[in-house]
């Protein structure tokens, strides 16, 4: 085959070659540049704009608006913190840190809110509108584990990182995990593992327990991990009862207890159905009684700031967990305290701190990764290990993406010193204690590329 | 048999607030022929005029905690305490039955406002305009009170002394372990009060006679010369005093919220419908026996055959009584049957 050349001496596969050449050379950096190829292909990708976007996507109606407010407080300073504002809050205590204060990969961050009412299908609408029609590159926020289980899979079909708020059934990092959803929250079973042993030296290893669960994803998985701690004490189980969603009324499942031969009661309530069946429990005179030579004991395995203020003084001395407390002296949680407290007049709840770290860890997260594409930054979040966010030594654990770490146990105040003294600490519990294995929940993360 | 006592008592109380919510609705549609979706909004104000009360009693002299420097936190001393010491206290523990002595005036006259400013003006209007329009006053009051009280709910503590449980299996020769709350006995004889009191002024007074004819043929009663729009409009506040009264007292059993209206206005409504429209006896009647049977079908040994029968057994009963009795219990003809 002859090889023709042109007037100017290139023969066709002279130009092949250059061509060839060319195009290698073309590509070249993206073969060393992590997520260039992805950088064409993501969703929301921010290309050339001078901002990001997040999405905040809170309960701002319903039963829990108040936490959503919370929770909002905290997304904005988080927003501030990140953009280099304020006085840079946990930014100053996290280690390792990435971030600059100058936005995320030189970004400036701004958000758009949504509003969850507590409702999957709300949440789910609220969440694609902020995904399709605002852009968002990772959204957050919420109160209920059936929201975060229902936007978590919605962020997994779309290609979209979700940084759980407050969400404690089992569940999220369990059966029902996904790649693109990360909880830094505690979940149910580091509840019981936590409670256990403190449940053992205050109320002894024989005792008869009454559960009343609320009948939801969440409510089911604490009742279990419950169980299967204080049945792991000796206790035995008396009874685990049902309740529906927002009862109002408790009382026709409380006067059964009277005589059930049961001398604790379990209340696997959240909110509203909380500080309810807590009032009525108490005006039923539970905590006076006397049965089996014991006095009768009321736990309330999870607690909020909202409940113990919802609750007033019927809370005082029962027992329960926490993710966190304002109240905590190690330098991180006195930074975002003081941050916080400066900037709204009030301390921040565990919900608003689970916010604002998830914020934080997020936007640390895509500066390790150089790139907004999600599963470089997927990748980053996957077994990041942390300190200085309030919880002590942090992990993030890549099997199911559930963050392990420090959990407190709490006693409702006797005698508070403020209107924000409402829970007294009585352990700081520490990690290796709630660790368990990922496998025991079953599920699947599912893929990187969506 | 402990149990089964249990359960009727938790009923007869339940029926209380039931029957004390729904005897203001059928008022109102009885007399007005208004279906006021509002209706629980009121019950919700009625709860936060005792909230507003308390708050109001427990104004406070804030001493600062030194040792947090963020933010302001303070422990409270009532000036109510600093004043005059033990009574001071006292008259703060009586919060919740004195604040019935406030609500009474406030509810007359939210009562009478709306009645005179929106309600009277859809009186012709069918009663989808008026659900609509009462809906949307119900959404409005409560995000009102949302904006100033916030979503959490508010503790209301009883009085001390009726704030733990009576020792009511002894006076019945039952077992020891059967008590029940004070301050629901006190909610279930406050409920048979005011319903009875309720009835005797419609069936003891002129007034009332005149209000029952009303009901009964509104303009032959007009034709006779009397005012019978402005007896309505006093009935409507009335109505609103009653249905903010069950609201008080029922504070401290449930911790109000803004939603708490919401929560039980399907329950009022399915208590008016089973009781038949427009009847004050089928209401109360309706009340106490859905709160009974409500009750019942929430015992374990009932659950453990029919499982989740306590969430649907009202509907349920709605159903079987509206096809056996499509009126109501106690419905009359011809009520909303054009």
């Amino acid at each position: 085959m002859s090889d023709k050349k042109n007037s100017a001496g290139w023969s066709r596969r002279d130009i092949m070659k250059a061509a060839g050449a060319f195009s290698a050379a073309g590509t070249m950096p993206m073969f060393f540049s992590r997520g260039a190829w992805a950088a064409e292909s993501f969703r929301n990708d921010p290309g050339n704009s001078a901002t990001v976007k997040l999405g905040f996507n809170v309960p701002q109606t319903g039963a829990y608006a108040d936490e959503g407010a919370d929770e909002l407080r905290a997304f904005k300073l988080a927003v501030k913190h990140l953009n280099g504002e304020g006085d840079g809050g946990l930014m100053n205590t996290m280690k390792p840190l990435s971030l600059k204060g100058n936005g995320i990969l030189g970004k400036k961050v701004t958000y758009v809110t949504g509003d969850t009412q507590t409702k999957s299908d709300a949440a789910r609408a609220s969440a694609k509108r902020m995904i399709e029609k605002d852009g968002v590159l990772m959204f957050s926020g919420g109160s209920s584990s059936g929201v975060a289980i229902a936007v978590q899979s919605l962020a997994q079909e779309m290609g979209v990182i979700f940084m759980a708020g407050l969400t404690h059934s089992n569940d999220t990092t369990g059966k029902d995990k996904r790649r693109y959803g990360f909880r830094h929250f505690f979940n149910a079973k580091m509840s019981g593992a936590a409670l256990g042993p403190v449940l053992k030296k205050e109320m002894g290893t024989e005792r008869a327990a009454y559960h009343l669960t609320a009948d939801y994803t969440w409510g089911w998985t604490q009742e279990e991990s419950i169980k299967e701690t204080t049945e792991g004490l000796g206790w035995k189980t008396v009874k685990t009862v049902r309740t529906p969603v927002g009862a109002g009324d408790f009382s026709q499942y409380i006067t059964p207890i009277l005589n059930s031969g049961a001398d604790t009661l379990i209340l696997n309530h959240y909110g509203k159905d909380m500080i309810n069946s807590l009032t009525q429990a108490i005006q039923f005179g539970l905590k006076d009684k006397n049965v089996n030579g014991k006095t009768f004991e009321i736990i309330v395995p999870l607690y909020s700031r909202l409940m113990a203020q919802g609750a007033g003084k019927n809370l005082r001395g029962i027992l329960g967990t926490t993710n966190w407390n304002w109240a905590l002296k190690d330098a991180g949680s006195q930074a975002f305290v003081k941050s916080f407290g400066s900037e709204y007049g009030f301390p921040p709840s565990q919900a608003a701190h689970t916010c604002y770290v998830q914020t934080l860890l997020y936007a640390n997260a895509c500066e390790m990764a150089g790139t907004f594409y999600p599963p470089e930054v997927i990748k980053q979040l996957e077994g990041f290990k942390f300190d200085g966010m309030g919880n002590g030594k942090t992990e993030y654990r890549a099997e199911d993406h559930q963050c392990f770490k420090d959990v407190l146990v709490v006693r409702g105040n006797e005698n508070p010193t403020s209107q924000f003294d409402l829970l007294e600490i009585v352990q700081e519990v520490p990690r290796a204690q709630v660790e368990y294995d990922a496998k025991i929940f079953g599920g699947e993360l599912g893929p990187y590329k969506v | 048999m402990d149990a089964i006592f249990l359960q009727i008592l938790n009923g007869l109380d339940k029926g209380g607030a039931y029957a004390l919510i729904a005897l203001g609705l059928t008022l109102v549609f009885g007399t007005l022929g208004v279906v006021n979706f509002a209706h629980g909004a009121l019950f919700m104000l009625g709860a936060f005029c005792s909230v507003s009360f308390y708050k109001l009693l427990t104004l406070s002299k804030q001493v600062k905690d030194e040792s947090i420097t963020f933010f302001d936190a303070f422990k409270e001393q009532p000036y109510l305490e600093i004043w005059f010491g033990d009574y001071g206290t006292a008259i703060i523990d009586y919060a919740v039955p004195l604040s019935i002595l406030f609500a009474i005036p406030v509810m007359l006259l939210i009562g009478l406002i709306m009645e005179r400013g929106l309600i009277r003006h859809f009186y012709k209007r069918t009663h989808a305009e008026q659900i609509l329009v009462t809906f949307g006053l119900a959404i409005v009051l409560q995000e009102l009170i949302k904006s100033f009280f916030g979503a959490n709910p508010i503790p209301m503590p009883p009085p001390e002394i009726v704030s733990g449980s009576a020792p009511i299996g002894a006076l019945f020769g039952l077992g020891e372990s059967v008590v029940y709350p004070w301050w629901r006995l006190i909610y279930l004889a406050f409920s048979g009060i005011v319903i009875a009191a309720v009835f005797a002024f419609l069936n003891m007074t002129t007034y009332g006679m005149v209000v029952r004819a009303g009901m009964m043929d509104r303009e032959t009663v007009g034709l006779l010369g009397i005012d019978v729009e402005r007896r309505f409009t006093v009935v409507f506040g009335l109505a609103a005093v009653v249905t903010g009264l069950a609201g008080v007292m029922y504070a401290p059993i449930l911790p109000p919220d803004y939603h708490m209206g919401m929560d039980f206005l399907v329950l009022s409504f399915v208590v008016v419908v089973v009781g038949g429209m427009g009847s004050l006896g089928g209401a109360v009647a309706a009340g106490f026996l859905l709160g009974i049977l409500q009750s019942f079908a929430s015992m374990n040994e009932i659950k453990s055959i029919f499982p989740g029968i306590d969430q649907i057994i009202i509907y349920l009963v709605a159903v079987i009584i509206l096809l056996v009795r499509p009126r109501g219990l106690l419905g009359r003809e011809g009520v909303m049957e054009d």
